[in-house]
């Protein structure tokens, strides 16, 4: 079963990247209140059961996918 | 007096003052062009994109640069036949602007590499290094995380079937297909290459194959 | 009351007589947010008051040291009119916590010392210091300390060059990570001081706007390294070496149209440290209106403002005349430039 990490940048911190590309954004006129930029990592687990694909992209996401000083991490069933 | 030499800058480029230095070495009147603002695309004989970090590298390298008004005045330009060079992180917003074919990634290794490369000559250029021949090596320092050339299997025989193909490294240093290590348009005016010449105009650099890059 | 006082007194890292100093110079106890400013100011990492001592012992007195002890960074005259300025800083404790950043924010901090006297930073070199590679964290701690130097380094555009790395046991619980950087004034161009001047000259912000990195991060280097510093969590400071990029060349731009009557970089404790020192330099007193910040987050407290350690951010001192046009330099490289105070007479 597939499951989709997506990483973003804890709100409090500078999001380097989110910043740059909202200036480019904003050329020519376009409207955002704001943009961030993350990764999103897809795990193929040989996991068939929700739950149990859930619980090991979980630790994986814990451990190895996302720094917790600067990140958080959300997880969805794909 | 012919008409100047244009070297583009964005937020983040960092070889602009030595690409400057190096054409007007060889003779050139060289202006500054700024990435905000748009060019007369007759105003200039030539232009030049430079390497660096344009925008940090952020999102992909030089995508958010080859989205600069500037390069609307630079692709302007490009299509009324005016030669264009790009060199590195120039290479990189030549391919994200799609004046040039295909993209630059991270290097197999997934390292910065900072080295002198041995390359040959594959089809001569009529604007850049007009004076050297097909089938001669230079040897030209690299410094760059994504200096991998792709492109797919139908552009590649392209590329090969249209002499598009500019330099290939001797020694393959980050997996690029078919060991390219610069490309040309097909009308052969807009030229890029991940080595930097502007790197290797003295002696004291430690060569001086990039000279004749300048010398236009 | 007195298990009160020394509450605060934990809370704000001060002992005693340190308070006893306050309320002398004062004249009145410390209240406010004048606990915040003393707890940082006399923090370690920004008054390097155990080292201190050690530094003095150091030689810089010649006819060709230009600028020593005082200033941002050393300057040296090479001769025919060339000068170098160079200066080496530790940032052990925010790599200990996060490698990457740690090491990243360190080598933008060792160029903005460079780059705000006037030089062109040209080189990049490191110290460091790791522990036994089977030591708890140490395979990660040098893999993103080495990451976030060349990280940093590379996107900035100035070389590392040269440096040295040694293992040792004793540096386990505690890696070094020391970053050098090395600019170059060539002849004719001035070397531009801290010393803020000028009662009715302008304060001026510059840079990237302020948010919550590192709230009360300068005071974390007082304490030794505790078990688990990933619950010691200040928000982690990050750096951004395309801003930085930016930041060298607009400040070299206003230097080089000499609009600017001193500079300094808002390092360790931020806006506290660099408006104290250059009024302090100066022997001026500085009104800032903490209001008029520009801040990423707008829920910031007048403390947190003060104590924010955003990086890229410079502050600067400048003839009311000559703001219009260092704006119009840094609005161009996409930077923020806000007048924020004034220099006043002789302080309190």
């Amino acid at each position: 079963m597939k499951i989709g990490v997506k990483v973003m940048p804890r709100k409090e911190v500078l999001d380097t990247q989110g910043r740059a590309v909202e200036s480019t954004l904003r050329q020519a006129g376009r409207k955002l209140n704001a943009c961030m930029v993350g990764r999103y990592v897809i795990l193929d687990l040989p996991e068939i059961e929700k739950t149990a694909a859930l619980a090991k992209a979980k630790e994986m996401a814990e451990t190895v996918l996302h720094n917790p000083l600067i990140e958080t991490f959300e997880l969805e069933a794909l | 007096m012919s008409l100047p030499v244009g070297v583009l800058r964005f937020p983040g480029t960092n070889c602009d003052r030595d690409v400057f230095e190096a054409l007007a070495s060889q003779g050139a009147r060289v202006e500054w062009l700024w990435h905000a603002d748009r060019f007369d695309p007759k105003g200039y004989r030539a232009l030049v994109l430079p390497g660096g970090f344009s925008y940090g590298d952020y999102l992909r390298s030089g995508a958010l640069a080859a989205r600069s008004p500037v390069m609307e005045s630079a692709r302007e330009a490009a299509v009324r036949g005016v030669p264009v060079l790009g060199i590195c992180n120039g290479f990189q917003i030549l391919c994200e602007a799609g004046l040039l074919p295909g993209v630059l990634i991270r290097n197999q290794g997934l390292r910065f590499i900072d080295d002198w490369m041995e390359l040959n000559l594959v089809n001569s250029q009529p604007h850049f290094g007009r004076r050297m021949t097909a089938g001669i090596r230079t040897r030209l320092p690299i410094a760059h995380a994504d200096g991998r050339y792709y492109i797919e299997e139908d552009g590649l025989k392209r590329l090969q079937d249209r002499g598009q193909i500019w330099w290939t490294f001797a020694k393959n240093p980050n997996g690029a297909v078919a060991d390219i290590a610069g490309v040309m348009n097909e009308a052969r005016n807009i030229a890029a290459l991940m080595p930097h010449p502007e790197r290797a105009m003295y002696e004291w650099m430690g060569g001086t194959d990039g000279a004749a890059f300048f010398d236009l | 009351m007195k298990s009160e006082h020394a509450a605060k007194l934990k809370t704000y890292r001060l002992n005693e007589s340190e308070y006893e100093l306050i309320a002398r110079l004062l004249g009145r106890p410390p209240r406010g947010v004048e606990w915040a400013l003393f707890s940082a100011l006399w923090s370690e990492h920004c008054s390097y008051k155990s080292s201190k001592v050690h530094l003095k012992k150091l030689f810089n007195k010649s006819s060709r040291v230009l600028e020593s002890f005082g200033e941002n960074a050393g300057v040296v005259d090479l001769g025919e009119g060339e000068r170098v300025a160079f200066k080496i800083e530790s940032h052990n404790h925010p790599s200990f916590i996060e490698p990457y950043q740690g090491a990243a924010t360190g080598v933008g901090g060792i160029l903005r010392d460079i780059f705000t006297m006037g030089a062109r930073p040209i080189a990049l070199a490191d110290y460091l210091c790791f522990g036994e590679p089977s030591a708890p964290r140490m395979s990660p701690l040098v893999d993103g300390v080495v990451r976030g130097i060349g990280g940093y380094g590379n996107c900035v555009g100035v070389p590392t060059i040269t440096g040295q790395t040694e293992f040792h046991e004793s540096y386990s619980g505690n890696i070094l990570v020391n970053a050098m950087a090395v600019g170059l004034f060539r002849p004719g161009e001035k070397i531009f001081l801290s010393k803020a001047k000028g009662p009715g000259n302008w304060v001026v912000y510059v840079g990237a706007k302020t948010g919550r990195d590192g709230v009360h991060g300068a005071s974390m280097a007082s304490e030794s390294f505790e078990a688990d510093s990933a619950a010691k969590r200040p928000t982690v400071q990050i750096g951004d070496p395309f801003y930085e990029k930016l930041l060298i060349e607009s400040c070299l731009e206003v230097m080089k149209e000499d609009l600017v009557v001193a500079i300094q970089d808002m390092g360790a404790a931020g806006l506290t440290s660099s408006s104290f020192e250059m009024a302090s330099k100066g022997g001026v007193g500085l009104s800032i209106h903490l209001d008029r910040v520009p801040l990423r987050d707008a829920s910031m407290t007048p403390e947190d403002i003060l104590l924010s350690e955003s990086q890229e951010r410079m502050l600067l001192v400048c003839e009311p005349r000559k703001f219009e046009r260092i704006a119009a330099i840094f609005h161009r490289w996409g930077l923020d430039a806000v007048t924020i105070g004034e220099v006043t007479g002789k302080g309190l």
